[in-house]
Formats: structure tokens, C-alpha cells, sequence
């Protein structure tokens, strides 16, 4: 074995050398070319990983603790305004509490829930996806059909009614989020495996003597993953929002915690003299939601083969 | 065209017994009983509570009581609100106008700006005008609409003072409901005032929901217009000697919108997810407050009833819009 392989690195190398071409490049160096050459696509990933940073060292990185109450410092207005001072650098809520310190923690129940149900949403609808493109006939007309039912209701409903049912709190809204963006996955991995089915290498692979677990896993699923990974990327700003949404609507994270969303929930009734306390929350789910959608696109541009030149 | 049709009508049949399952559903899912709801906090005793389960008919079996259910449906009876008793449907059509008239409203907004600043981004292509809209309407898709919402009313309530801050109409108006719709009611009642008034409450709030589908529009617009602007007829026409603007307008523009218009009826679900947020924070009495504040209040038929109604009302439209797309592009309607 060995042998042969060097022989045939020899013959490559030779061609190589013949026709004068150099080696094209590897395919995550291609990948990586294209992907930066969007600048939008390396802002959006700089901004994540800063909000990862963030999310990971928020008890380092966060001035004062995030439900430490000031009894002498309500509503103070961010450092740079009029009575702030740099001690509340985006100043405090209604009951004394850091903004900035809240939403650096904020960014922690975010990029954590965040990756909790696009990894949870994304291993189902894969499971779903590939049994009803592999299956076929009936089963796979169930778990359509599903699936439709599910995209019939608008997201946010079907999720609030999905809370109306488990009661409201962080991890049934995460529940509920998933669960509306499911059949995007399903949707997704069904179409792709329909396509990769028909191709000659499953036909090679099964006549090999594949079975339907490895034909699945090893075979189709690595050639359907490129469409999934720009979904999830862009999976993750809508969970964001609708995780923030559900928060806003006081059916998700319960306060004392401080997720975005949650943080905005009675931000209505200080709109007249506090306008930070309305202001940073959304901001920081505005550049988050940003900075995947960014990512998304470019992801999107460099792995879609139609869009290569 | 008959084919088309009766396969799209088919398709929608059992998406809509699916959706009257998840209703049926709902509200044996809801922990406690439906009697339990009922009776309130104070509780109930044994003998009525089992008086009133047979009276709802929660002692027969569920095969037999979703039979029951779904007869109800069909003759419009979609059970009563525990809150206020009066009937579910009769709720919903008192609140339904509200909703249509800001999204109309919303949808209007976002076709007004997303289509010419798609349509420029597109011919400008690579321009700083360009980068700036697509940036922008990169932006507006990603914008939270709660709080773009707060930020409308921080900006145009709260510091500038030009609109008000919630409902349709000032108090100090008071007309008869003609149509629900209260632009048109507002105009109708002939009262000095009212209608600006009407036109005032409604513009923040069409704005917030309207964001997000402009910025779709926008972005759709423009990637549509690219790929139009390449075809050989194009060239053609070019070559012909037409002007430009006539080029744009009459030859790319018409098959560029084909694509666009799907984008904008599919938009239905999204516009309502949008409602639910932007009515509760402008307090405008639509069918999402109403759904919302029904969850608040633990009014579960209200819930059941209206998730029926509107995945209803969403599967329509969507239906409608397929059935269109089928009658203006042949190649859809001949795919198999």
C-alpha cells in the first residue's frame, strides 16, 4: 500500500510539473480566501468573537457584579452625560444596578442560549432531515407535513404558544425557539440529501455494502453540511431576537437575570427620563443579531459553489 | 391551471387539520384542567367539577372530543374568552381590522422606500449610495423591533412631541365603528381633526413594522434587478438605442418585481410576528395585544382560537400568493 501511494504522489507530482500548473489550494485555504475577502463577513466574525470573550470572562471583564444593587445611585446617567459618573460607565437602572456590567453579563445568557439552541434545533432537524430524505414514502410525508404545520404559524406565536404551555422561563423560551427553528433544518437537510442521493458515489457506496447508518453519517451528511452551516449562522441572530422578543414579552428569562430582552421589559415607563436604560439593551442585540447576519452572507458567498467565479 | 390549482388547494388541507390538532391540543396540554381554568383561584368542588367536565364534554374520549371540536370549528364556533365570556370569534373580527390596517400600512411604507432604493442600489451598482442602503437595510433586518420601536417613541413622542405615544385615536374624538378601519372611519365621521389624528397614531407604528419587510424588499430589489439587468434582451434593448430610464422601468423592472411580489406576500408571517410586538408596545387593540395579554391572563380558549384564526389567515394569504405567482409566471404553473 505504501508503495502504490508514493507512486501516485510521483504521477501527480509529475503531472503537476508537466502541465506547470501549481497544486490548487486546499480547500479550507480557498475557503478562508473567500470568505475574508468580504469585509463585512471579518467584521461580523471580530465582533463575535469579542462577544465571546466577553461572555466567557464577564465576571472578569464586568466592572461590578450584574444584580448588585447602588441604593444611593438610581437611574444615573451614563459617565459622559451631565451627573454621570465613571464609577456606572452606561449608567443605572431603576434600582441601582450597572448597565454596561449587566448587559457584559447579558452577552453570556445570549451567546449561551444562543449556542444551546442552534446546536439542539440544528442535530434534530438534521436527524428529521435525513430520515425523511433517506426513507422516503410515508415517513417522510409525516414529517413534512409536520413541518408545515410548524411554519404555518407565525415563529413568535408558535413560540409564545409553545411558553403558554411550559410556563415562562429561560429554558422553556430556548424550548420554544428551537422548536420554531426546526423545520428550517428539516427543510434543509431533506432537500440536500434528496439531491446527494442520486448521485454516483452513494450508488458506489451502498454497492460496497454501506449500510443506511454509515451511507447517512459518513457519506451524504459531510456533502449537505455547506447550505446547514450558513442556515445556522443565520439561525443564531434569529434566536437572539426571538429569545429577547419572548424576554421582552415577559415569557422568557425572569428578572433578576440579565438577558437583553428582559432588560427592556419595563424600559417603557422610564422612556420619558432615562432614555439609557432603553438605549444599551437593544443596542447590544442589535450589533450581536448584526454581526451573524454579516457572517451569514459571507459564509453564504464563499461556501455557494453557484456564487464562485 | 385547474391542476395547479386543485394541487396547491389539496396541499392545504392537512396542514390545516395539523394546525386544528396543535389547537386541540393547546389547551389539554396547559397544566391543570379546563375546568380548573374556569373555576378560577377560589376552586371548585368535586361534584360540579364532574358535573362540569361532562358539560364540556372532557369526560367522553378524545377521538369523539376532537370530533366535536372540529364541527364547532367549521360552524364558526371557536368557544368563549374566559376573561370576558364573550364569544372567540366575535373577539377576534372586533380586533382583526386593527391588525390589517397597520400592516397594510406597514407593507405600503416598506414598498414605497424598499423598492426605489433597491432599484437605484441595483443600477448604481458598487456606488457609495450603494453600500449605504444595502448597510442600511443590512441593519433593519437585524433590528429588534421592540426596541426600534422604544426608539421611535424615545426620538418622535418623547423628545420631538410630533406623535402620540399609543392607541388609534385621540380620546377627545369619538365616532361610530363603520368599517374597523379607523383611517376610514376617522374620515367618514367627518369630525374635524379625527383624521389626523388617526393618521398621527398610526405612522410610528407602521414605521417599526414596517422595517424589516422594507429592508427585505430592498435587499430582494436589488439582487433581483442584477440578474434581470444581464439577460441578453437587456442588451438588446440597449443596443437598440432606448433610453435608459425606459430600459429600467419598462423591461428590467417587470420581470425583476416577479420574485419581489412572492417576497412580499410570503412577508404575512413575518408582519404578524412583528404585530405582536408592535402592538403590545404601542398599545394598539390588534389581534397581537389580544393574543399576548390572552397568555397573561392564563384565557386559553382565547389562545386556541386565535392561533386557529390566524394560521388560517396566514395559510390563505400564502395560498393566494402561491396561486398568483402561478397565474403571472406559466413556468411555475407547468413544473412539476
Amino acid at each position: 500500500m505504501p508503495a502504490s501511494q508514493t507512486e501516485a504522489a510521483a504521477v501527480a507530482t509529475a503531472e503537476d510539473a508537466n502541465s506547470g500548473m501549481a497544486a490548487p489550494p486546499h480547500p479550507l485555504v480557498e475557503f478562508w480566501g473567500y470568505f475574508t475577502s468580504s469585509r463585512g463577513a471579518v467584521i461580523g466574525l471580530v465582533v463575535i468573537c469579542v462577544l465571546a470573550i466577553l461572555a466567557i470572562f464577564a465576571d472578569v471583564i464586568a466592572p461590578l457584579a450584574p444584580d448588585e444593587q447602588f441604593r444611593d445611585s438610581f437611574l444615573v446617567p451614563p459617565a459622559w452625560v451631565e451627573g454621570g459618573s465613571m464609577r456606572f460607565i452606561l449608567g443605572t437602572d431603576d434600582i441601582g444596578r450597572d448597565i454596561l456590567s449587566r448587559i457584559i453579563h447579558g452577552a453570556r445568557v445570549s451567546m449561551s442560549i444562543g449556542t444551546l439552541v442552534v446546536t439542539v434545533s440544528l442535530a434534530l432537524g438534521i436527524a428529521l432531515g435525513l430520515i425523511a430524505g433517506y426513507a422516503r414514502g410515508v415517513t417522510e410525508v409525516i414529517i413534512m407535513r409536520m413541518m408545515d404545520i410548524m411554519l404555518a404559524l407565525p415563529s413568535l406565536l408558535l413560540a409564545i404558544v409553545i411558553v403558554a404551555i411550559l410556563g415562562p422561563s429561560l429554558v422553556n423560551a430556548a424550548m420554544a425557539v428551537v422548536i420554531v427553528a426546526m423545520p428550517h433544518y428539516v427543510r434543509l437537510t431533506r432537500a440536500a440529501v434528496i439531491t446527494e442521493m442520486s448521485k454516483d458515489y452513494v450508488t458506489a457506496s451502498r454497492v460496497n455494502g454501506a449500510g443506511p447508518f454509515r451511507l447517512m453519517i459518513v457519506q451524504v451528511l459531510p456533502n449537505c453540511m455547506a447550505p446547514l452551516i450558513v442556515q445556522a449562522t443565520l439561525g443564531f441572530s434569529t434566536a437572539v431576537l426571538d429569545l429577547a422578543a419572548l424576554g421582552f414579552l415577559g415569557m422568557g428569562a425572569q428578572p433578576p437575570t440579565p438577558e437583553w430582552g428582559t432588560m427592556l421589559a419595563n424600559a417603557l415607563q422610564f422612556i420619558q427620563r432615562a432614555w439609557w436604560v432603553v438605549s444599551f439593551p437593544g443596542l447590544a442585540i442589535l450589533v450581536t443579531v448584526l454581526a451573524f447576519n454579516l457572517m451569514g452572507d459571507g459564509l453564504r458567498d464563499a461556501l455557494d459553489p453557484k456564487l464562485k467565479r | 391551471m385547474l391542476r395547479f390549482f386543485l394541487t396547491k388547494v389539496g396541499l392545504i388541507v392537512p396542514t390545516f387539520i395539523g394546525v386544528t390538532l396543535l389547537a386541540f391540543a393547546l389547551i389539554r396540554l396547559v397544566p391543570g384542567d379546563p375546568v380548573e381554568l374556569l373555576a378560577g383561584e377560589r376552586g371548585i368542588d368535586p361534584e360540579r367539577h364532574a358535573a362540569m367536565r361532562a358539560e364540556l364534554g372532557l369526560d367522553k374520549p378524545l377521538l369523539v372530543q376532537y370530533g366535536i371540536y372540529i364541527s364547532n370549528v367549521l360552524q364558526g364556533d371557536l368557544g368563549r374568552s374566559i376573561v370576558t365570556k364573550e364569544p372567540v370569534l366575535n373577539e377576534f373580527l372586533t380586533l382583526f381590522p386593527a391588525t390589517i390596517e397597520l400592516s397594510v400600512c406597514a407593507i405600503i411604507i416598506a414598498m414605497l422606500v424598499g423598492l426605489p432604493v433597491g432599484i437605484l442600489a441595483a443600477v448604481r451598482r458598487g456606488s457609495i449610495f450603494d453600500y449605504a442602503s444595502m448597510g442600511v437595510s443590512l441593519t433593519g433586518y437585524s433590528m429588534p423591533i421592540f426596541w426600534w420601536a422604544l426608539l421611535l417613541i424615545l426620538t418622535f413622542s418623547v423628545n420631538l412631541g410630533w406623535t402620540p405615544v399609543s392607541g388609534r385615536v385621540s380620546a377627545l374624538y369619538w365616532f361610530d365603528t363603520v368599517t374597523g378601519f379607523m383611517l376610514i372611519d376617522s374620515f367618514l365621521s367627518g369630525e374635524e381633526g379625527a383624521f389626523g389624528s388617526a393618521v398621527r397614531h398610526l405612522i410610528l407604528p407602521s414605521i417599526a413594522l414596517g422595517t424589516i419587510p422594507m429592508a427585505v424588499i430592498a435587499r430582494m430589489t436589488r439582487s433581483s434587478m442584477l440578474e434581470v439587468m444581464h439577460e441578453d434582451y437587456i442588451r438588446t434593448a440597449r443596443a437598440k438605442g432606448l433610453p435608459r430610464f425606459r430600459i429600467i422601468v419598462l423591461h428590467a423592472l417587470r420581470n425583476a418585481l416577479i420574485p419581489v411580489i412572492t417576497v412580499i406576500g410570503l412577508a404575512v408571517g413575518v408582519l404578524f410576528a412583528g404585530a405582536i410586538l408592535t402592538e403590545t408596545i404601542f398599545a394598539w387593540p390588534g389581534v397581537g395585544k389580544w393574543l399576548v395579554e390572552s397568555v397573561r391572563r392564563r384565557d386559553y380558549p382565547v389562545l386556541q382560537g386565535g392561533v386557529l384564526l390566524v394560521a388560517s389567515v396566514v395559510m390563505l394569504v400564502n395560498l393566494t400568493v402561491d396561486l398568483l405567482y402561478g397565474l403571472i409566471n406559466p413556468r411555475i404553473r407547468h413544473a412539476r
